[in-house]
């Protein structure tokens, strides 16, 4: 019998509860989710680690990771990180946030959370768009870009320019760790979730931040299907939002790119 | 001579159909099943299982995390 | 006894503060408070008791941490002035929606907008009636004195944990500024253990998730909830009143002020008892739940009461509808950082009344 608990080489880790995810299909986030808790899972800190859920799609992130969690205001939580993790240094903590929350109303305390060196990880889930309030320009939002208020576009000339946020705070001396990702092919999803293991076996060092940007689709607002959204990803939020580690053990690892 | 024969169980239920499996699975097991599940959607099914390595590409990479899978080494 | 120092009302909190066994505080430096993180500071509180000390990028951020620590059971506070409060009204109704315990210090100064750093009491709306969106009340302590900057420190937590409902301090300017003998309570030992069962410290296999939230998306769910936060703004109204009376029982003339106004008003009620008017005052110590029963009784027994507060009369609407109409309710107040003299509050309340 080939379907028997011995021959099983995947499922889906307990740390992930049984409510079916909220996103859209073929949303990055709940690989995401699966991947961060497969961490927790493999390390054995479930009873050590508080998570942080935004204000987005990603807001009711508490439904489905089964850990203790606490749910933000909008862009507050690294606030929240750093409340947390200065009363309990022993713990392992995490902000989990979008590009609204994280790069548009949250950027002070994204910037002094990373610049103090809180001992935390963040992970950056990036689509390039605000997609729970229906697709309005985000702050990466790439030039040109379509969304429900760029519908023509984003102009940079009237719009600004989109905010490579990863880049900056790996210019900041309080990141120890600074990388970026993607989880649309199963090789991605692996090294992302080496990048996540980083993310929290950091921690332990007490160096400071571990900021992990997940470049995502979001099919829904990009009005895409699955799959084309995962293509056009690639061919146009790769190029301006490039993979690949930006600073591993504090060191920079590439040169900061300059914005088009 | 032993050779990897692998399963896929798919909770179709839990599985929105948006095909990411589909592309990822490097032996073409996986297709579209033409009916829908509770939700309304089309859901992923094992069409040609016998091809499956057990390499576990579709579940890794599933969003919903609705995939199970099995390997095992069996001989020729 | 404990030990007795003459100290600012803002350095009393912040000794308190520590005293009382806080975890953290989180603070932004804004005028006229910014001595309550200086003397933290000064004081090391991680060499004395283990507290953490934070000065935070805003005052949106420092609310913020609170929210987050006092998420994990700590017993945590933060501090500012007027335009600062305003700034954490956001956190406050989630500290409230998720029904977290903290303790909150506005040393009120006048405004609006950035206003002045004098002292002021015209935050005395936002304090009692919300503040932040949603339905929601908060404790409110007005202190009126630097013994009661510390006493109600410790007040303070243990209501807040009681209710697990952020508690306000509202105190002003002169209350935070002035020096006056006060007599400390002794090192309370901080509560490293204990049983926040609701706390996210961590899931172990013995219990379920905990999660710390304001957020339903079920309108029904999210009623009950409101139900439940409504019940218990009404046990605190039922159990948690504190008033001051100076005079009360035999007075004509009834004024009814806190904090700062009130010490000012005792000097009035003398006075005005000097030129053969019998006065009295009616302190609310909490403004939150607000002493009505007690405002309601004098009512029946005065010819007319005044309010008297540093805003444009915002207290006396409580104070009006205390009275629904029993007595004359006038007001007296100084606005924008000016402070009122005992003397023109009695030729206020002459001259109201038509005294004499």
């Amino acid at each position: 019998m080939l379907v028997s608990p011995e021959n099983l080489v995947y499922t889906k880790t307990p740390l992930m509860t049984d409510k079916p995810l909220s996103y859209c299909p073929g949303c990055g986030h709940g690989t995401v989710h699966r991947m961060i808790m497969e961490v927790v899972d493999e390390m054995g800190i479930q009873a050590d680690t508080i998570g942080i859920a935004p204000v987005g799609c990603s807001v009711l992130a508490y439904e489905f990771m089964n850990i203790d969690m606490q749910q933000a205001a909008h862009g507050r939580a690294p606030a929240l990180a750093t409340g947390i993790k200065r009363c309990w240094p022993d713990k392992y903590v995490f902000t989990y946030q979008g590009d609204g929350d994280l790069a548009a109303i949250g950027t002070a305390e994204t910037i002094h959370a990373c610049n103090r060196g809180e001992n935390i990880a963040i992970f950056f889930v990036n689509n390039g768009i605000y997609g729970m309030t229906g697709g309005q320009m985000a702050p990466t939002t790439l030039p040109g870009m379509r969304s429900s208020t760029t519908p023509y576009g984003r102009d940079v000339a009237l719009m600004g320019n989109p905010l490579k946020i990863t880049e900056l705070v790996a210019m900041l001396p309080g990141t120890f760790y600074v990388s970026r990702h993607s989880v649309h092919t199963p090789l991605n999803v692996r090294k992302f979730k080496r990048a996540a293991r980083m993310a929290f076996e950091n921690q332990k060092l007490n160096k400071g931040v571990s900021f992990i940007e997940i470049v995502s689709n979001c099919n829904s607002g990009w009005k895409m299907s699955p799959v084309d959204a995962n293509k056009w990803m690639e061919d146009n939020m790769f190029p301006f939002y490039p993979l690949g580690d930006i600073k591993v053990n504090g060191e920079m690892v590439s040169k900061p790119t300059k914005a088009e | 001579m032993a050779k990897i024969k692998g399963a896929i169980v798919i909770d179709i239920e839990r599985c929105k159909g948006c095909e990411v499996c589909i592309v990822s699975c490097p032996t073409g097991v996986i297709r579209l099943e033409k009916k829908v599940n509770g939700k309304g959607y089309h859901f992923a099914y094992p069409a040609l299982p016998d091809n499956c390595t057990g390499c576990a590409n579709c579940a890794v990479v599933c969003p919903d995390g609705v995939i199970t899978v099995y390997r095992k080494k069996v001989e020729e | 006894m404990g030990e007795k120092k003459l100290m600012k009302g803002n350095e009393a909190f912040a000794e308190a503060a520590i005293r009382s066994g806080c975890d953290a505080y989180f603070g932004y430096p804004i005028t006229p408070q910014s001595e309550v993180m200086e003397y933290l500071a000064a004081q090391q509180p991680h060499l004395r008791t283990g507290m953490v000390l934070l000065q935070a990028e805003s005052e949106v951020a420092a609310i913020n941490m609170v929210y987050g620590a006092a998420g994990t059971g700590k017993k945590v506070m933060t501090s500012s002035s007027s335009p600062g409060i305003s700034l954490k009204q956001e956190g406050i109704s989630y500290l409230v929606g998720s029904e977290l315990p903290c303790l909150i210090l506005n040393v009120v100064r006048g405004g609006p907008g950035l206003g002045t750093i004098q002292p002021s009491q015209a935050d005395y709306f936002q304090s009692t009636k919300g503040g932040g969106h949603g339905d929601y009340r908060m404790i409110v302590l007005a202190p009126a004195s630097v013994q009661e900057m510390s006493d109600f420190v410790k007040l303070g937590f243990d209501l807040a944990f009681k209710y697990r409902n952020p508690v306000l301090m509202l105190s002003d300017g002169i209350i935070g500024q002035m020096m006056e003998q006060v007599e400390l309570f002794e090192q309370m030992p901080r509560a490293t253990e204990f049983d926040q069962t609701w706390a996210t410290t961590g899931k172990t296999p013995d219990r379920e998730r905990n999660i710390i939230t304001s957020v339903n998306l079920d309108p029904a769910v999210q009623e009950r909830h409101n139900h439940k936060l409504q019940a218990k703004y009404q046990k605190m109204q039922q159990e948690e009143v504190r008033y001051e009376s100076f005079d009360c029982e035999d007075a004509d003339y009834l004024l009814i002020a806190y904090g700062c106004s009130a010490r000012i008003c005792q000097k009035s009620v003398k006075l005005a008892r000097a030129k053969g008017i019998k006065a009295g005052l009616l302190r609310p110590i909490t403004l939150f739940p607000f002493p009505t029963v007690e405002i309601k009784r004098l009512a029946g027994k005065v010819k007319g009461m005044m309010a008297v507060e540093l805003s444009a009369g915002q207290m006396v609407e409580d104070v009006r509808l205390a009275v629904d109409g029993r007595v004359q309710v006038a007001f007296y107040g100084r606005m924008g950082g000016m402070v009122h003299s005992p003397e023109e509050v009695v030729d206020a309340l002459i001259k109201h009344f038509s005294i004499g």
